[in-house]
């Protein structure tokens, strides 16, 4: 099956990323493929390489980029949402005339148009949120 | 950032909107989606929902609050051929609204048709 994942929460603050995070290694671990994690409204947050949580926490940014190394799993932000967020890639920081970028590794910044392409190419398309 | 499909694959979408306008940015960004998505020609109808039904509400005015009146928008959906709105009938009954105070033209429809528009939908998005 292949799915495509809508976070539309932060990191943190809610489970949504957290059950997100552990779907998508589940279906990969059963054979299922990722079409794309989109990230939208405060979801845009889970892609800060700047977060620092204690130490016994599990990093959230960081886990998304391991899994995104290891299994090739596109992971975008939305760039509205990431606009409006402070969330910064080198290109944006650019566009926008910022004096840093926050991006996390293996995370993109990209429209809304990639949110719908999932509906339309994944055969599902499950969304963690309230 | 206009972005096109080659696949010619035509989905049923569904964007289900189940919260009030203001309060919280998920009403506002849920329409930021459905104009982008307007793009990419797909079968596109739009639920109302619970305190979703607020959204369509006449007259809003947000200048004391200091947020954009997106309610506007829903006006303008038309020219994206965005024309299927579907407004759940206890809704807005529990919340004293009829029809004549919603600001766009919609269909109103009880909860069991409700659930059959969901049903038959391939794509929602629940905001």
């Amino acid at each position: 099956m292949i799915f495509g994942i809508l976070v539309n929460e932060g990191p943190y603050q809610h489970q949504a990323s957290d059950s997100a995070y552990l779907f998508a290694k589940a279906a990969i671990e059963e054979g299922h493929t990722i079409f794309r994690v989109f990230f939208y409204h405060d979801g845009v947050n889970n892609g800060t390489r700047l977060a620092t949580p204690p130490q016994d926490d599990r990093h959230i940014p960081n886990r998304w980029s391991e899994l995104a190394n290891e299994h090739n799993i596109d992971l975008v932000l939305c760039v509205a949402a990431a606009q409006r967020r402070g969330m910064v890639d080198p290109d944006e920081m650019k566009r926008n005339k910022k004096d840093a970028d926050n991006i996390a590794e293996k995370f993109r910044i990209s429209g809304l148009g990639q949110l719908i392409e999932a509906g339309v190419q994944a055969e599902r398309l499950i969304t963690f949120g309230d | 950032m206009e972005e096109e499909l080659e696949s010619g694959v035509v989905k049923k979408f569904l964007y289900i909107n189940r919260r009030a306008p203001h309060g919280t940015v998920y009403a506002h960004e849920a329409l930021e989606v459905v104009l982008i998505g307007a793009a990419f020609e797909q079968d596109v109808s739009l639920a109302f929902i619970d305190d979703g039904v607020f959204q369509l509400k006449k007259d809003q005015d947000t200048s004391e609050i200091n947020t954009k009146n997106f309610s506007k928008i829903f006006a303008a959906l038309e020219m994206y051929d965005v024309e299927k709105l579907y407004v759940e009938r206890e809704s807005l009954e529990s919340r004293g609204l009829k029809e004549d105070d919603l600001s766009v033209d919609v269909k109103v429809i009880d909860s069991s048709e409700m659930k059959k528009l969901i049903t038959d939908s391939e794509v929602i998005f629940n905001f």
